[in-house]
Order: C-alpha cells, then structure tokens, then sequence
C-alpha cells in the first residue's frame, strides 16, 4: 500500500521562502524527498534551478549540507562523497549511521552533459540516489532543448517544436545493472516518498527520475502544476514504474495502462492545455501531428509493457 | 625506530608511494600516458591492503578531479593524477578546487598538448593552467617527486588551496632513480591526519559554493589571491621541516647551483633544470661563471626568493620548455621579466624556447645554447 | 594537517526566507474556508513551499508565493485565491 498522506512524516527540509518559483513542481518533488530521507543526508547540485532556488551565499533553502558541483559530474561527485564518507567510517572517522548521499539534478544534467559520469558511477554500482528531476528542458536558463524534451514542444532552441522523440532515460539506467530504478511524479506524493525510501534502504546506485511540469517551460497556469503531472500520467506520456533488481513492476495508475484494465486517456487535452504544443499543433496538418505524438507514446507503453515481462 | 629505506623505483612509483606514505583515503583515477603507471600502482596497493583507500576508477580526467574534489569536501584527504590533455579536460574542476578552498594534491605528469598527438614531455600543459588558483610545484628528480608530493600536502591543507606537483613524462615518470623513502614514522610527525576546517556535515548543514553576488564573490577571489601569496612562507617552513625530519633538500621555493658567484644564470624547471647543472660544470669549465636558478614554485612565482638570490649583473638565460603564444618566447621569461620589472635594473634577460614535445635537452645542447645567447 | 589560517570560503548556512520575502511576490492570496475544510491535508503535501501547517491548515503568509496550487488541489473548495490589494 502506497504511503496515505496524512502518514508522511513533519519533516521538512525545504525551507519555505526559498527562491523556486511559485508553483515550482522540482520543490514540490523536494519536499517529499526530503520527507523520506531525513536531515542524514548530503545533497549534490549541478547547475539548475534548484540551484537558483536555494538562496545565494550565505544563504540557504535546504536543510541538509549541500555541494555545488561542475555541471557534467553529479555521478563522480557522488561516486567521491559516497566513497570517501565509506572509507573514513571504516577508519574511525566518522561514527554513526552514514548520511544518505543524494544528487538532485535536472534532465540537462542527467540526459545530456551528465550522462557521461553517471553512466560510470551507475557502472561502478556506487551508493548514492541520483534523482532527475525532468521538467523536459533547460528550465534554468529559459527553456531550451533537452534530450528529455518530448515531440512537438516549444523551447527557445525548437521554435517550431521539437521533431525528435525523448528517450527513455530510466530505462537506460535499468541497462546499467543497478539495484534499483524508479519514475515518480508530483501528483503521487505517497508513490514518490515510498520510492526514495526503497531506495535509501539500498546499498549501491539508484536512479530515481520525477517528471516536474514546470507551468513557465509548459506554458499553463502555475495553479496546475499537479493537473499536469495527474494527466501525463493518464495519458501514459508518464509511466509510473520501478526496478528492483532489474525486475520492473508498474505503479497505480500506470499499472491499470500496462495491463490494459484501463485505456489511456487520449493524449489531446493534455497537449491542448499546454501553450508549448501551440505552434506544432497549429494549421491543416495538425491532426497528424497529434497522432505523431501519440504514436510516441503509445510505442514507449506497449515496449515497456515487453520489457517488463524480460525478468532474468 | 626505523631507518630509511633505499630503493630503485621509477618517477611515478615514487609519487605512488610518497601517496601511500600521506595515508590518502580517496584515490579517483583515469589513465593517460605517461601517468599511467601512477594510478596504476595506486589501484595495485589498494586492492593489496597496502594502502587503506578507496580507489575510484572513474570515466575520465573531469571526473577524476571531480571525485577528488567531492570527496575532499566530505572531508577526506584526496589524490589524483593527470597528464597534458587529461589536465586540460580538468580546467573547469580545477577552478572548482580552488575557488571552494579544497586541499586536493594532484600530481601532473608534464606532456606535450594535442593536436598534433605527442607523448613527450613540454610544459605547455601545467603552464596552461597557470591560471587556476592552484599552486604548483615543479619537480627535478624521482625523490623530489616523493618529497613535494607530501610538502604538497602539508601546504595544502594549511592553506586549504590545491597543490599541482609537475614532473616530467619519461625522463623521471619513467626512469629509475634510487629513492629514500622515510621510516613511517617520521612522515607521520611531518603530516599529521588531515583536520577540514570545514566539511559536508549533516549534523551542522551547510552549502558549498551557491550563487553569489558581485560584492560577496569579489572578496572569496580576493581573498584566494591574497593566500595563494601568503603560502611561500609556509612552502619554505614545509621544505625546512621536512629536511629536518628526514635530512633531505630540494630547495624551498628555489634550488640553486653554483649560483653565489655566477655572472651568467641559467634558468628552468623540472628534468631540464637537472641535466643543467651539468651544463654548468661544462660552462665552469670553459671559464665561464655559470649557475643555476630552478624554480621548484610557479605559483604563486616567487619573485622574491629569485630577486634575492641572483647575484648582481647577472645575465640570465630563461630556457622555456613551453610557448608564451602571442609573445616571443616563453611563459617563464615573462613571469621573470614581470617580477624583475623597475627592480632589478642590472638584470638582463634572454630566453628560449626548447625541448618541445620531448625534443632530447642534453648537457652539451644546452651548455652550447647558453654560450650561444651569450653572444646574442 | 590543521589550516593555519581561516579560508575564507563560498559557504551558506540553511534559513527560512533564503530566497527573500517571497509572500511579496504573491498576487493573490490563499484563503480558507474552515467551515468547509475537511483537514485532508493535500494543500499541504502539495505546497512547494512548505507554508502550510498541516494540522491547523494556516497559512504563513510571509513566505506564501501564491501559487495556487493547494486552492486547485482541495477537493471541498475550501480555499480561494483573493486578489492582494
């Protein structure tokens, strides 16, 4: 049973009155992260607006000890932190319980200049959670272009839309071995905190990826942020899913389109209530455009729903 | 009590075991040639309980220094090594590491820069990063290496700035030289465990390097000039102290040779500066009062210490095994005629540029080219 | 090894408010109607900004940013975004 809200714990390691914009879906996510982790954790940030969120020296939003690091490294920034805390508890440095070592990065760190080293420390099967919080473009700087962008949307580099598809980057991180994968989203808190705290409990890597609708790169009111997140997943443009051990199992109700007990709903409204689609959806051609849309994601459910069943 | 022990090793197994001796906890490490052999003698002491470290074998130089970087601020002590193009890739980490005051030791293995492809030593690549906020030694001699590689270390965490301890590809990464290495014992006295002033520390939350606006920003680089320049005193105390410990001298922020009396005055860095003094006994000989200047510090350039030690009217000859591209000539000549600018009048200054991409500096070459910039 | 001398470093220390008095930025603020308020708690889970006491569902109003997140999110109609003067 997936966590009832009002059993989350007081827990809060987001500071209000941080600098995130109102309606921040990344800080929304962070809360409840913080929630299941506690304050024994070290945070890793690269470049993103979570940076931009957590106040400027000497000032800070979060509640954890947290490291800046260069924008393509929060794998081997990890990999460093959770290494040297391992050695120096082994020498009699450190007593206690070992802090949770987490990277909280968006999908520009993690899919593009970042896959490099978190590849590697996926690899290397390092302990630490690496969370990407997919807003599906470079939000910080103004919304460009992201590998996690999906078809057709506006970003300041796509002025027409997008003509790639995203890719699957959870499921990359599965290919990589590690002990434990998992999507998640705002609209499912209770998903969301059972995940990290699955994963806290884990030793070695584990991906964590939460899709963040953010109302400025999306275009829709910034009072929606969880509609949007609600409907991404009743669409199917989101699946809700994890890996233990590489065997994928879906979540609520994503598990419902999985199974096919229930149709997802036709990704069309969804696409309509974001001002990002406008322009690819514009004019005559419109309706195949839409069905281009669609088809990505009716592809990425039905090849999930196989490689779900690859359990070895 | 123990006695020193001697032992033939190459450059990089000195470095290697100078990093065992400073009982180092995180080692990330990434190959490039020719400072393999460093990294790869590390991993083998890891994985034989030798060394009680951590060994990361990470996907390339950024993340190598990043590692290092990272898991200094959690509060470890940290080492890594790079050559040439490894050291470039590192140049935005190497920022990092200073710019967040972080005492990362790292050695790098001078080599000529791509393109086009070279595996011979210059020092284009650690003068490249001349730049950085790091200090940086430069090494003559395998058992320079050992012994500024735990100076290194000393300074560092005194004054909690990256030190970068250079040497050359082959001629001492790869040569056998004997090696003193000494008793555990007397090491530990000359560098006791690394203490952070400040770490990643959940019981006392706080941030690493968050935005910051101008005025803030503006004092943390002002403040890391002004201590980049107050570690010379505490490199001559690590070099002073060590040779009390365990006897040996490299030199402080300077080595010389045959200097007090010399009206002509060779100067450069690493293995070159070491052929040179040969150079010089072949120039006494033929006469002429010849000596040596080695700088062992680039950064911060010790100025002082050089202006100090050069006798009156001297002539000297800066052979630069790099280029100063958009000057005539090379980068250490510049640092030397910066230094001596409106103090040193009777000074004169010549330079060369040679060695490039390993071109063979012998004692001869070299004692033919001083003769040769005497008459220029 | 002990610094000898203090660095002076790019460090941060955690505070409410590190982002400024962000309740300015608000257009409207959340109100609530506690005759209606079944306490279901969900304007507090999904408030980004951690304004909202989940027991006795107040707001702090110094911080609130306005979003408007809890008033579309509450399944009574229990809060309503009013205009700041």
């Amino acid at each position: 049973m997936t966590t009832s809200i009002k059993k989350l714990p007081d827990t809060e390691q987001v500071l209000s009155g941080n600098g995130s914009c109102g309606g921040c879906p990344a800080t929304m996510a962070l809360r409840i992260v913080g929630k299941a982790l506690g304050p024994n954790a070290i945070m890793l940030l690269t470049p993103s607006c979570a940076v931009a969120s957590m106040g400027m020296t000497p000032r800070l939003g979060y509640n954890w000890p947290c490291i800046n690091v260069c924008f393509a490294t929060a794998g081997s920034s990890a990999s460093g932190i959770a290494n040297a805390l391992e050695i120096m508890k082994e020498k009699g440095r450190l007593q206690g319980e070992l802090p949770t070592v987490f990277s909280w990065v968006g999908d520009g760190g993690t899919y593009d200049i970042g896959l490099q080293a978190l590849s590697a420390a996926a690899e290397r099967n390092d302990n630490f959670i690496h969370f990407c919080y997919n807003n599906e473009a470079y939000s910080n700087t103004g919304v460009q272009r992201s590998g996690a962008t999906p078809r057709g949307s506006f970003t300041t580099t796509t002025p027409t839309g997008k003509r790639q598809p995203k890719k699957n980057m959870a499921l990359l991180m599965l290919e990589h071995n590690i002990p434990y994968v998992a999507t998640a989203t705002v609209a499912y808190p209770g998903d969301l905190y059972d995940k990290v705290v699955k994963a806290r409990n884990i030793p070695g890597m584990k991906y964590i990826e939460i899709l963040a609708p953010c109302y400025l790169g999306w275009q829709f009111d910034m009072s929606e942020t969880v509609q949007m997140s609600r409907m991404a997943v009743r669409c199917g443009a989101w699946l809700l899913w994890e890996a233990e051990n590489g065997k994928i199992s879906f979540n609520n109700p994503s598990s419902h389109i999985i199974s096919g007990k229930k149709d997802p709903v036709p990704v069309d409204e969804y696409l309509m209530k974001q001002g990002r689609f406008n322009r690819f959806l514009k004019g005559p051609d419109a309706s195949q455009r839409i069905a281009e849309i669609q088809n990505d994601i009716d592809r990425e459910i039905a090849f999930m729903r196989e490689r779900a069943k690859i359990a070895v | 009590m123990q006695a020193a022990q001697v032992i033939m090793v190459t450059g990089a197994h000195a470095a290697a075991l100078a990093v065992k001796s400073a009982r180092v906890d995180v080692v990330p490490g990434y190959p490039i040639t020719p400072q393999t052999s460093i990294m790869e003698a590390l991993a083998a002491m890891v994985e034989n309980d030798e060394l009680d470290a951590r060994f990361i074998p990470v996907e390339g130089e950024h993340s190598a220094l990043v590692a290092a970087v990272a898991a200094s601020a959690a509060g470890a002590r940290v080492f890594t090594a790079t050559s040439a193009n490894g050291l470039l890739y590192m140049h935005e980490v190497l920022h990092m590491a200073s710019g967040g005051r972080l005492p990362v030791v790292m050695c790098n293995v001078n080599r000529g820069i791509f393109a086009p492809w070279t595996l011979w030593a210059d020092h284009q690549d650690s003068f490249a990063q001349r730049d950085t906020g790091w200090i940086q030694y430069h090494c003559s001699s395998n058992q320079e290496v050992f012994n500024t590689i735990l100076q290194a270390f000393r300074v560092a965490e005194q004054v909690n700035i990256p030190v970068m301890v250079n040497f050359d590809g082959f001629a001492i990464s790869h040569c056998l030289m004997p090696l003193t290495v000494p008793p555990q014992e007397d090491i530990d006295r000359f560098l006791p465990p690394y203490q952070p002033e400040w770490r990643l520390d959940p019981a006392h939350p706080s941030s690493f390097s968050n935005v910051t606006n101008a005025p803030e920003y503006a004092v943390f680089r002002q403040m890391l000039s002004r201590d980049i320049l107050a570690s010379i005193p505490l490199v001559k105390q690590a070099a002073q102290e060590y040779k009390d410990i365990t006897g040996m001298w490299d030199g402080d922020t300077i080595d010389t040779y045959r200097l007090e009396d010399a009206e002509v005055v060779a100067l450069a860095v690493n293995s070159m500066a070491a052929e040179l003094r040969l150079s010089i006994d072949i120039l006494r000989e033929q006469g002429i009062k010849a000596g040596l200047l080695r700088p062992r510090l680039i950064l911060p350039f010790p100025a002082e210490d050089i202006m100090e030690a050069l006798p009156r009217n001297a002539q000297v000859m800066v052979l630069d095994r790099n280029y100063n591209f958009g000057h005539n000539g090379g980068i250490l000549a510049s640092e030397l005629k910066s230094a001596l600018f409106g103090r040193r009048s009777d000074i004169t200054v010549k330079n060369r540029v040679m060695g490039i991409g390993g071109l063979d500096l012998t004692r001869r070459f070299m004692a033919a080219e001083i003769r040769a910039m005497m008459d220029e | 090894m002990q610094s000898v001398t203090k660095a002076y470093r790019p460090i941060s220390w955690p505070m409410k408010g590190a982002g400024g008095d962000t309740g300015s930025w608000r257009t409207h603020r959340p109100v609530v109607d506690y005759k209606i308020c079944n306490r279901c708690q969900f304007c507090w889970v999904y408030c980004p900004e951690a304004v909202i006491d989940r027991k006795e569902i107040t707001i702090d109003y110094s911080y609130c940013k306005g979003c408007g997140v809890c008033a579309t999110e509450c399944p009574t109609g229990a809060i309503s975004m009013v205009k700041e003067e």
